[in-house]
């Protein structure tokens, strides 16, 4: 089960850097979806069923596949893989890269310091839907008016192209 | 459940957000920016996830439930931001939108 669980990480951290070295979106799109995936099942190995459910559900179902809509609009073929290999050179990694690295070797440090370590347990998705309705209901509240306003806001972005471009005014 | 120590998970999830950190600094397309942002969220929603299994209660996956809401949110906002800029601009390069001037 402990295996499992570090097997695990070990597929979403390698997955996760093919997203970020990765060339081809698609490729990259099909390495984070691997990633959520991993996620998922950890959720699911800490006793959380409900968050792995929606994690599958939402995250790589819904917005996975906008993300492949958008990428299939975009349309980017062999000259966009070859255009990003033009701009990941070794020289825009490294800085960013090391700086990186170190805020992670730091924050290991502080983390594996103190031990004192915890049994995690299980929490089903009924207490999950009783704490979401219950204390957090504006929290509920607030996230509706979120997405409202993100689904407000996309259709006003992509909206008025069109008529933008012709310059009409008249309709 | 599982017998991990917290601090690897903790650790996995320092590791994953750094690996997202370092893709939304090194990528210049902004597609890929968009999904070093994702990986950055999920490592939070992993840490909320873990907080709520280590004391037993459910206020890390209803924290997990709104950070699903708000990557919704963002992926359809940015997309559509992406979307727009390649129609204007014929490219997804984050350095040439430097024409916008606030």
């Amino acid at each position: 089960m402990t295996g499992l669980f570090y097997f695990t990480m070990l597929i979403a951290l390698l997955a996760a850097l093919q997203v970020v070295r990765g060339l081809n979106a698609v490729h990259a799109l099909l390495h984070l979806i691997v990633t959520l995936l991993a996620l998922s099942l950890l959720f699911f190995l800490l006793g959380a069923p409900f968050a792995a459910a929606l994690q599958v559900i939402v995250y790589a179902g819904a917005i996975m596949v906008l993300m492949v809509f958008v990428i299939m609009m975009l349309n980017q073929g062999d000259a966009a893989v070859e255009q990003e290999r033009a701009w990941l050179d070794v020289a825009s990694w490294r800085v960013p890269g090391l700086l990186c690295g170190l805020l992670l070797l730091e924050l290991g440090y502080l983390l594996l310091a103190p031990a004192d370590g915890g049994r995690v347990r299980a929490v089903d998705a009924a207490a999950v839907g009783r704490t979401l309705f219950g204390p957090y209901l504006l929290l509920v509240e607030l996230a509706s008016m979120l997405l409202l306003a993100a689904l407000v806001g996309a259709w006003h972005l992509v909206r008025p192209l069109k008529n933008r471009r012709e310059g009409t005014s008249d309709d | 459940m599982t017998e991990i120590p917290v601090e690897h998970g903790l650790l996995f999830a320092a590791a994953l957000f750094c690996i997202g950190l370092v893709g939304v600094l090194v990528r210049r397309n902004l597609v890929f920016m968009l999904m070093s942002l994702e990986l950055m969220l999920n490592a939070t929603a992993f840490v909320f996830v873990l907080g709520g299994a280590l004391h037993g209660n459910a206020d890390g996956q209803v924290m997990f439930v709104m950070i699903l809401t708000l990557a919704a949110a963002e992926v359809a906002v940015g997309l559509a931001l992406v979307v727009h800029l390649y129609h204007r601009h014929r490219s997804l390069d984050a350095d040439r939108l430097d024409v916008m001037k606030g």
